[in-house]
């Protein structure tokens, strides 16, 4: 058995050796796919604040993946057509700047999180599954009927946003830009569940009657989870959108939203590592299997239902051999 | 905008509703009685509907096809439950959601792997096509007349069943207390493939008549199953009642707003401005509607649990 | 005699046509044990629940310090000097002892919102969570998981998160239960010295303990309290013999 340490520690270097193989052996295509890895695997950490340590299962996080992309998608298409972005009597220019749009990305996310959140959380188990499945599919809708930023078709970059120092045109240099972004979000994951914070979700989690009785609000911690879990799934999905080039309301739809969840039970609910794990092994999967038969969802599938009946802690659990989180 | 439009659409809400009530309902049994969250529920409505398509094509039947689509849904629900399903009665919700989403793959890409991507057509019979004249001179179609015929009849049927059959008492009391039917002799395990096959088979008939107006395709079962779960939030989970309500609002809602939100926004916008902003809010009001209903009321208008 | 520390005036509850609660009125005094025994289904539960918050009353009023506190919730209770423990142990059992014990520190400090530093490198949680988990006798197991521990030192636990709240009364719902003879008579021990502390609203099957205990006796039966008085006055109330015990009157 391995010390979850060890994982901790050998899994970011092993995604970073990757794109850095690819690079001499010349392979940009790999270094696409390690980068659409550590984009996933950002999106599922945000989850995995929620979902691991506050045991809220949000089937609707891709709404706020959809939210970053879109963020990006606006702020870049306003500045490709030198057109200003009005919202009532505001005026605004659009950028090309990620800095900028990742910030917008993250303030929008979390405000669509706090609202989401505190509606959904009105409510428990089987309702919080519907309902926030049920929001992401409102936003879903609404992308596609709102057809001043593309409807159903989405919208086009023609050029990859901008980092100042770098240029992101180059493969290798953007997966750089999202790795870093990625090893914060997992400094910052680490971070609040060593915290007071941390501590308070994780028993919130597991027995909010206690939480209450010592005076603390059960349902706050959650909500303070869900939009830090929100905001980081939306800077995820800025990138990812970058990362393609492209927007559409499918970044919105409940199928992402089970991906997410997904990728994390693959690498271990609530592990620190599990998203990172289950993005690589997911897009590993999605590209050997997918090339090898058109219908790899049903191996997918049959892969996730052995992960469900037989083998609770995901990846991480049976390399630690240790269970984990009980959501 | 008259008032014979106005009546059209009410009936296509209806019509609207009565499916979802299909779908719901069996959705809501799942739920009450077996604690299960379902999310394959929408792969055996595909189920319904391909049987149906593959029947029609081979017989040139319709009613044999709509057998077919109760009989390969409930058959499909049976082994789901007896193989899966089963072994998550007692698991965390997390893990009901992921194990049915797998069961979505699996159902999706096999359809896809027999039937190909292109879509199926499943047409409407000759003794049901073409429009009949409703007092008042609104001509209606004949076939969307008898889906809402058909909806109340399974609604009225549910609450016979329910209400008044030893299997309804099984039922009932198979939600309040497993231990105690146990004890009683009633074979648990049975009851509950029984319950899940009677869901299926529901939902496999909601997609064979659906198939009929709209085309039979991979993927078809999604957007409704997500309706279903809107009506079965909004109803509170667990009540028949409640889903056929809900059922009913859902369906209204979302055929009424589509039509007159643009037409509201028209008063105080300009044609395209209102056009633009009454569709996108008309997508979403059903998602409102239950959002308001949430924040009166967090188990569902008739939910006894949360 | 003194201000209560906490009271119950004329608390009523019911569920459809069972009355739970019926005009339950008891009080809590400063430096006393006092006793709620009945049998089983005679309201225990639901009349701790409304005190602590869990279920609001559909008539009466609870009073904390002399502050009428029904409209509060759970958690505003635990604030204004309430601690409870549970009949079933709620703890968080996939973490370590230390956690459950730095989870009351941090209630009782009343601010969960900092982010980021190690929650056990916090010197004042840290002390207050380890204060406590010494006086129950929890101090050499702080690091092990909860869910590992035996089912006595998950009840010393209850009661130790309890203590890191420095409430100023105490509610417990059997806290012996499930506790062997060793156990009880520790337990007994350690609450005995407690009282002086912060009052204690006990809630105790074990006779034994509740005899050796409290300063006084709640009678509750069929959601009523049947008889108020020392040990000695209940174990001579014939109302309370015939009802509780079973005797003839």
């Amino acid at each position: 058995m391995i010390g979850e340490r060890w994982i901790n520690l050998a899994v970011p270097l092993a995604l970073l050796a990757v794109p850095l193989y690819a690079l001499m052996a010349d392979e940009p295509f790999t270094i696409t796919l390690a980068t659409r890895a550590t984009i996933l695997a950002l999106a599922a950490v945000g989850l995995n604040i929620a979902l691991g340590i506050g045991g809220l299962v949000s089937l609707g996080h891709a709404v706020f993946f959809g939210l970053g992309g879109y963020a990006m998608g606006i702020l870049a298409f306003h500045a490709q057509n030198y057109s200003p972005l009005e919202i009532g009597p505001l005026t605004f220019a659009g950028t090309k700047s990620m800095p900028v749009i990742w910030l917008v990305a993250v303030i929008v996310s979390a405000m669509a999180a706090l609202l989401i959140g505190a509606l959904s959380l009105r409510t428990s188990g089987v309702y919080f599954i519907m309902i926030t499945l049920a929001f992401g599919q409102m936003f879903y809708y609404f992308a596609i009927s709102w057809s001043a930023y593309g409807g159903e078709d989405g919208l086009s970059i023609y050029v990859r946003n901008g980092f100042p120092g770098l240029n992101t045109l180059v493969p290798i240099q953007f997966f750089a830009v999202c790795f870093v972004v990625l090893c914060l979000a997992l400094a910052l994951n680490a971070m609040l569940r060593a915290s007071p914070f941390g501590l308070a979700l994780n028993a919130a989690r597991q027995v909010p009657q206690r939480v209450e009785t010592v005076g603390l609000n059960p349902m706050r911690l959650k909500l303070m989870a869900f939009v830090i879990s929100g905001a980081i799934t939306g800077l995820a999905g800025a990138l990812f959108a970058d990362l393609n080039r492209f927007v559409s309301p499918s970044m919105f739809s409940w199928q992402l939203s089970g991906e997410l969840i997904i990728l994390i039970v693959i690498g271990g609910v609530g592990r620190l590592m599990g998203p990172v794990v289950g993005a690589c092994l997911f897009v590993a999967l999605e590209h050997w299997l997918g090339g090898l038969t058109d219908f790899w969802h049903v191996w997918l599938g049959v892969v996730l239902l052995g992960i469900v009946l037989f083998a609770r802690g995901g990846v991480v659990g049976l390399l630690t051999g240790k269970a984990g989180p009980h959501v | 905008m008259s008032l014979v439009l106005i009546a059209e659409q009410v009936l296509n809400g209806l019509q609207f509703g009565v499916m979802l009530f299909l779908m719901a309902a069996g959705l809501t049994l799942i739920f009450g009685v077996m604690g299960l969250i379902n999310l394959a529920h929408g792969s055996l409505y595909m189920v319904g509907a391909f049987a149906a398509a593959a029947v029609a094509g081979a017989t040139g039947s319709f009613l044999l096809a709509l057998v077919a689509a109760l009989a390969a849904a409930a058959l499909a629900g049976a082994i789901v439950e007896m193989v899966v399903i089963r072994r998550l009665y007692a698991a965390p919700h997390l893990d009901q959601v992921l194990a049915t989403f797998a069961l979505i793959l699996i159902f999706s890409e096999g359809t896809r792997w027999v039937f190909g991507s292109f879509p199926l057509y499943l047409d409407i019979p000759d003794w049901l096509s073409g429009p009949v004249t409703l007092p008042g001179g609104i001509a209606y179609p004949l076939y969307r007349l008898a889906l809402i015929g058909v909806g109340l009849a399974v609604a009225a049927g549910l609450w016979w069943l329910t209400a008044r059959t030893r299997l309804g008492i099984q039922i009932r009391a198979g939600e309040n207390d497993r231990e105690m039917v146990a004890a009683l002799g009633v074979d648990i395990s049975r009851l509950y493939t029984l319950v899940f096959a009677l869901g299926a088979g529901l939902a496999g008939l909601a997609g064979a008549l659906v198939g009929a107006i709209q085309s039979v395709q991979v993927g078809m079962g999604e957007p409704v199953l997500i309706l279903a779960f809107v009506v079965i939030v909004i109803g509170g989970i667990g009540s028949i009642k409640g889903a056929f309500i809900g059922a009913l609002l859902v369906g209204l809602t979302d055929t009424l707003g589509g039509i007159f939100l643009p037409e509201l926004f028209k008063l105080f916008m300009e044609p395209g401005a209102a056009t633009q902003t009454g569709s996108a809010l008309a997508s979403m009001a059903i998602y409102i509607l239950m959002s308001l209903v949430l924040v009166w009321r967090p188990s569902g208008l008739f939910g006894a649990r949360a | 005699m003194s201000e209560p520390i906490l009271a119950t005036h004329a608390l009523c509850k019911s569920f459809g046509a069972l009355t739970a609660t019926d005009d339950v009125s008891i009080d809590l005094r400063a430096g006393e044990i006092h006793a709620i025994i009945g049998p089983n289904g005679a309201g225990k539960s639901t009349l701790i629940a409304q005190i602590c918050g869990a279920l609001a009353p559909d008539a009466g009023t609870v009073e904390l310090l002399g502050r009428d506190v029904t409209g509060l919730s759970t958690q505003a209770r635990a604030q204004a000097g309430l601690a409870r423990t549970f009949q079933i142990s709620a703890l968080a059992m996939e973490d370590t002892v230390l956690d459950n014990a730095l989870l009351g520190a941090l209630g009782a400090a009343g601010n969960p919102w900092r982010l980021w530093g190690r929650v056990s490198r916090d010197a004042a949680l840290r002390d207050r969570a380890m204060a406590a988990l010494d006086r129950v006798g929890l101090a050499d197991h702080a690091g092990t998981r909860t869910a590992d521990l035996s089912h006595g030192q998950r009840r010393q636990l209850e009661v130790a998160v309890a203590l890191t709240l420095a409430p100023r009364a105490f509610v417990m719902d059997e806290p012996m239960a499930g506790l062997g003879a060793e156990g009880s008579r520790v337990m007994t021990g350690f609450l005995d010295g407690l009282r002086q502390e912060a009052p204690i609203l006990l809630v105790e099957h074990d006779m034994d303990a509740v005899f050796a205990l409290a300063d006084r006796i709640s009678v509750l039966v069929y959601g009523q309290v049947i008889a108020t008085g020392t040990v000695d006055e209940i174990r001579a109330d014939p109302a309370v013999r015939a009802a509780y015990l079973g005797e003839e009157a």
